[in-house]
C-alpha cells in the first residue's frame, strides 16, 4: 500500500481496513479510502472490484463486519443511511433513485422538508429553498414540476441539488455521466467545479479515463476487494492506471482448449437498433469460442438478446451455413439452432417453482411431447442425460429449481438449452455470482462443447475468463464494435484500452 | 416444494376430516353417505369454477368476472329452452359452455392483445356481463313453470348414485388433472406464471397462454351456468352474485398461489370442498352464519400465512449439506 495520498490536507473522510463479508464471498477485504474536502477523489476499478459495496458502506445500507469510518478524524457508525444522511454524506447514483410522481421540491426535500408551527409541511418555505438550491447550481427548472416530466440530465440536478439541502459534505457521485450527453457532461463537470470551490468532498466514480483525468485531483484503485494504489492523479499515467485496474495473479486456470475450428457457421452483417446497437458484423466458425468484452452498458447483452429474437432490431441481416434466415422470436431462433443463456439466471432463466427435469425440458417439449401430451419418461431420460453432463448433483430431478445453488441452477439452464441439440449456443456473463468450483465445470463444459463443434459466444466482463476461454474477441463499446483482437492482442490493456476508448500509449 | 404443497393438501384433507368428526358428534347423520353425496353435490358449483379459477391464477392473473358469466350463460342457456323448447340438452350445454367460453375469450384478449391487468379487464367485464343480462331480459326472471322438465331434470338426474352436477365436477377434475400434468399447454401454465420472462425466453407465447387460462376459465362457467339456472329452476340478473370471491378463496385455501406458478387441481378441489363443508356443516349445528362467514374468512387468512411460510425466501443456497437436504 502507497504511502498517505496528500499530507497537506487532512481527509474529511476516510475508511481505514475495512472488511465486508457476504456468505461464501469476501467483498472488500481490508481496504481504505481517503476524500478530502474541496478536492475530486476518483475511485477506480473492474466491475466486481468492490466499488458499490463501498458506497453501500459510506451510505449506510451496509455494515462491515471490521474497519473504521473516520469523519473528521473521529470513528463514526454509520448504522443507517440516516445516520450517514446526518453525518453530511450523500450519494447520486448512476439511475437516480428519486420519485417520478413527486415534484422536484418534494423530492429534494423528502425526509427532512422544512414544517410549519403546526408540524405540517410548509410548502410555501419548501419551493422557495427549493427554487434557491436549484438557481444555486444553475439549474433552471421549476421546483413544481413533477419529476417524471424532466430529462435525465435535469433529474441529476435534482438529486444533486437534494444532496445540498442536506448540507451535504461529501458527495457520491456513482458514474454519473454514464447517461449523459456531451453537453449535458459539460455542464456536470462545470457543477463539481462548483461543489469544489465550496469545499464539498467528492467521490467519483467513473469508468471513463478522459474525465478521471481531467477532474480528478486524487485517484484510488480497488482491485479484487482489495486497495492496490491511491495518489494524486498528477502523478500517475493512463497505462499505469490500467496496469493497477488489472494486473492481478492468475489464480484462475483454465481448460485446455482442443482448437477444432471448421467451417463458417453464422456471419451477422450491419446488424443495427435505433437506440442500442449499429455497425454489428462477425462471423462465427464451428468449433470456435468467439467472446464479447465490454463494460457494462456496451450494448453487448442487447445486441445477444436482438439476435435472439427478444428484441427486433431495426436493420441486418444473418445467415447461417449460407442461408439467410428471419428471426422474430425466440421460438425461432432455437428452431435455427441458435440458443441463449441469460446473463439474468432469476429473470430470465430458470423457473424456480417448477422441478429440475421439467426446467430442463421445456424449450425442447416439442421433441418430449406426442401430440400436445407430455412423455414424461423422455422427459426424465432427457433431463438425466444433461444434467449428468454438466455434473449436475441434486437429490432428484423432482427437486424444484428454487431449491439449488446458483451455480447448479446455472447448470440447470445451461442443461435446458443444450437438451434442444443447438448449433450455435450464447453464454451472457456465464460465470457470474457462481462459486469457484462451478466456474471450473462450465469452463471444463464450455472447451468440451467447442471442442465437439458447437460454436460459442461468450458475452463477459471478466478479462481473464475471456482471455482464458476465447479464441478471438469482439470489443464492444457504446453500441459499436470498437475492435476485434486474435492472438497476440489478446491482452488484458488492449482489451480495456478499447473498451474505455482510450488511445494505446506504448502503441 | 413439491413436499409442501403434498402436506398442504395432507392438512386440508385432516382439517376437512376434522370438521366431519365434530359435526357428527352433535349431529351423527351428517356424515352418512348420503349427506356427503349431497355435500359434494351442493359444492360441485364450486369446484368447477375454483378448477377454471385455478389455471388462471396458475398464470398470475385472476378472473372476478367467472360468478358474472355463469349467470350471463345460465340466463342464455334458461332462454334458449324457451325459445326452442324441443332443443335437446345436449345443445343447450354447448350453447351454454360454447357462450362462456367467448366471455373468457373476451377476457383473453384483453389481457393478451392489450395488455390490460386481468384484475381490471375481469371487474370491468364482471359489471358487463351482469348488465347485459338485465339488458336481455329487462330485469325479469326466467322461472321453473317456463323451463322444460328435461331442462330442469338434468342436472338431478342420478348415475350410479351421484347426480349429473357432482359427476360433472368429478369430470372436469379429472380432465384437468390430465390437462395440467400432462400436457404442453398445462405445462406452459406452471412456466408463465413461474416466471414469464424465462417463459419468454424458450419460446412460449405468455400472452397467448394466459388467453387459454381465461378461455378455460370462462366455458367452465359457462357450463356450470346451465347447471346452477337448471338446478335451482330459476334465472335472473343476481344469481351467484359475489361468489366469484368464495372461488378465489377455494383457490386460496388449496394452496394455488395468487403470485402464479404455484398450485394443483386437488389443491382447488379440496380448497372448495372445506368451503363447501363449512357452508353445509355450520347450519345443522346450529351456528349462526356469521359464524359461518368468519370461519371461512380466518380458513383464508390461515392459507394465506401458510402459502407465505411455504414461499418465503430461504436466503441464498451456499451449504452444499442444505442443498442436498432439499
Amino acid at each position: 500500500m502507497s504511502a498517505p495520498a496528500s499530507p497537506d490536507i487532512a481527509p474529511l473522510l476516510s475508511l481505514q481496513g475495512i472488511t465486508k463479508e457476504f456468505p461464501g464471498v469476501r467483498a472488500l477485504s481490508n481496504v481504505s479510502l481517503n476524500i478530502y474536502p474541496g478536492r475530486v477523489t476518483a475511485l477506480v476499478g473492474e466491475n466486481g472490484a468492490g466499488k458499490s459495496t463501498v458506497v453501500k458502506i459510506l451510505t449506510g445500507i451496509y455494515q462491515p463486519n471490521a474497519g473504521d469510518i473516520l469523519v473528521e478524524g473521529q470513528p463514526t457508525l454509520f448504522a443507517t443511511p440516516q445516520s450517514a444522511e446526518g453525518a453530511g454524506v450523500t450519494a447520486i447514483h448512476q439511475e437516480t433513485v428519486l420519485f417520478d410522481q413527486l415534484s422536484v421540491a418534494e423530492n429534494i426535500f423528502l425526509g427532512h422538508a422544512p414544517r410549519d408551527r403546526f408540524g405540517l409541511i410548509d410548502i410555501g418555505k419548501m419551493a422557495d429553498s427549493a427554487r434557491r438550491i436549484l438557481a444555486e447550481i444553475g439549474a433552471r427548472i421549476d421546483p413544481s414540476h413533477k419529476l417524471q416530466d424532466l430529462g435525465t440530465a435535469n433529474k441529476h440536478l435534482v438529486a444533486i441539488a437534494r444532496a445540498l439541502s442536506i448540507d451535504a459534505r461529501v458527495v457520491i457521485m456513482d458514474e454519473p455521466t454514464a447517461a449523459l450527453s456531451h453537453k449535458e457532461i459539460e455542464e456536470l463537470y462545470d457543477l463539481v467545479e462548483e461543489l469544489k470551490a465550496q469545499g464539498k468532498a467528492i467521490l467519483f466514480i467513473s469508468h471513463k479515463f478522459e474525465e478521471i483525468f481531467r477532474i480528478a485531483d486524487f485517484y484510488t484503485v480497488y482491485r479484487d476487494g482489495r486497495m492496490v494504489g491511491e495518489g494524486p492523479i498528477a502523478e500517475i499515467t493512463e497505462p499505469e492506471l490500467v496496469k493497477l485496474m488489472v494486473g492481478r495473479d492468475v489464480s484462475q486456470i483454465f481448460p485446455e482448449r482442443v482448437h477444432n475450428i471448421g467451417d463458417e457457421i453464422l456471419r451477422v452483417e450491419g446488424f443495427e437498433h435505433p437506440t442500442e446497437f449499429a455497425e454489428i458484423e462477425f462471423t462465427l466458425r464451428k468449433g470456435e469460442i468467439l467472446g464479447f468484452y465490454g463494460l457494462v452498458g456496451a450494448g453487448r447483452s442487447e445486441f445477444m438478446q436482438a439476435l435472439f429474437g427478444v428484441t427486433r432490431p431495426s436493420g441486418g441481416s444473418v445467415e447461417i451455413e449460407g442461408a439467410p434466415i428471419s428471426i422474430g422470436s425466440p421460438a425461432d431462433a432455437v428452431a435455427n439452432g441458435i440458443v441463449y443463456v441469460p446473463e439474468d439466471r432469476g429473470r430470465q432463466g430458470a423457473i424456480g417453482a417448477l422441478p429440475i427435469f421439467q426446467n430442463v425440458t421445456l424449450p425442447s417439449l416439442a421433441q418430449t411431447s406426442r401430440h400436445g401430451f407430455l412423455r414424461l419418461a423422455e422427459e426424465f431420460r432427457r433431463a438425466r442425460e444433461y444434467t449428468e453432463r454438466l455434473d449436475l448433483r441434486a437429490a432428484s430431478l423432482d427437486t424444484n429449481v428454487g431449491d439449488l445453488s446458483g451455480g447448479n441452477q446455472q447448470k440447470v439452464v445451461i442443461a435446458k438449452w443444450l437438451a434442444t441439440k443447438p448449433k450455435i449456443i450464447i453464454l451472457d456473463e456465464p460465470t457470474k455470482g457462481i462459486d469457484i468450483g462451478s466456474k471450473a465445470a462450465v469452463h471444463a463444459f464450455m472447451a468440451e462443447l467447442a471442442a465437439q463443434g458447437l460454436a460459442v459466444i461468450m458475452v463477459s466482463s471478466e478479462i481473464p475468463e475471456v482471455l482464458g476461454m476465447c479464441d478471438r474477441v469482439i470489443v464492444m463499446r457504446e453500441g459499436r464494435m470498437a475492435a476485434e483482437l486474435t492472438g497476440a492482442d489478446l491482452r488484458p490493456e488492449t482489451l480495456i484500452h478499447h473498451a474505455a476508448g482510450i488511445r494505446e500509449a506504448n502503441a | 416444494m413439491r413436499r409442501i404443497v403434498a402436506s398442504r393438501e395432507m392438512l386440508l384433507l385432516v382439517a376437512i376430516a376434522l370438521l366431519l368428526g365434530l359435526v357428527s358428534t352433535r349431529f351423527p347423520g351428517f356424515v352418512e353417505p348420503a349427506n356427503l353425496v349431497a355435500v359434494f353435490n351442493d359444492t360441485s358449483p364450486l369446484i368447477l369454477l375454483a378448477i377454471g379459477q385455478m389455471v388462471v391464477i396458475l398464470t398470475k392473473c385472476i378472473d372476478l368476472s367467472v360468478a358474472a358469466n355463469l349467470a350471463l350463460s345460465g340466463m342464455v342457456a334458461a332462454m334458449t329452452n324457451l325459445a326452442v323448447p324441443d332443443a335437446p340438452i345436449v345443445a343447450i350445454l354447448l350453447v351454454a359452455t360454447g357462450f362462456g367460453t367467448i366471455l373468457g375469450m373476451i377476457n383473453g384478449v384483453l389481457v393478451w392483445k392489450l395488455d390490460i391487468p386481468p384484475i381490471v379487464v375481469t371487474l370491468g367485464t364482471m359489471t358487463i356481463f351482469r348488465g347485459t343480462i338485465f339488458l336481455l331480459t329487462e330485469g325479469k326472471w326466467v322461472n321453473s313453470h317456463e323451463m322444460t322438465h328435461a331442462f330442469k331434470a338434468f342436472p338431478r338426474t342420478e348415475l350410479l348414485g351421484l347426480p349429473v352436477l357432482a359427476w360433472a365436477a368429478v369430470a372436469v377434475v379429472v380432465l384437468f388433472s390430465v390437462i395440467m400434468t400432462r400436457t404442453t399447454l398445462g405445462r406452459a401454465f406452471y412456466a408463465v406464471g413461474g416466471n414469464p420472462n424465462a417463459a419468454a425466453y424458450v419460446g412460449i407465447d405468455v400472452g397467448r397462454t394466459k388467453f387459454w387460462a381465461f378461455t378455460i376459465s370462462g366455458g367452465i362457467a359457462g357450463l356450470t351456468g346451465y347447471l346452477w339456472v337448471s338446478r335451482f329452476a330459476v334465472a335472473y340478473v343476481d344469481i351467484a352474485g359475489g361468489f366469484e370471491l368464495d372461488v378465489v378463496a377455494a383457490c386460496v385455501i388449496g394452496g394455488v398461489s395468487i403470485m402464479g406458478g404455484i398450485g394443483s387441481v386437488p389443491g382447488a378441489l379440496l380448497g372448495a370442498l372445506f368451503l363447501g363443508v363449512i357452508k353445509n356443516a355450520l347450519p345443522v349445528v346450529n351456528i349462526s352464519p356469521f359464524w359461518q362467514l368468519a370461519i371461512s374468512g380466518g380458513a383464508i387468512i390461515i392459507a394465506v400465512a401458510l402459502n407465505a411460510q411455504a414461499n418465503r425466501e430461504r436466503g441464498r443456497i451456499i451449504l452444499k449439506r442444505a442443498e442436498h437436504a432439499a
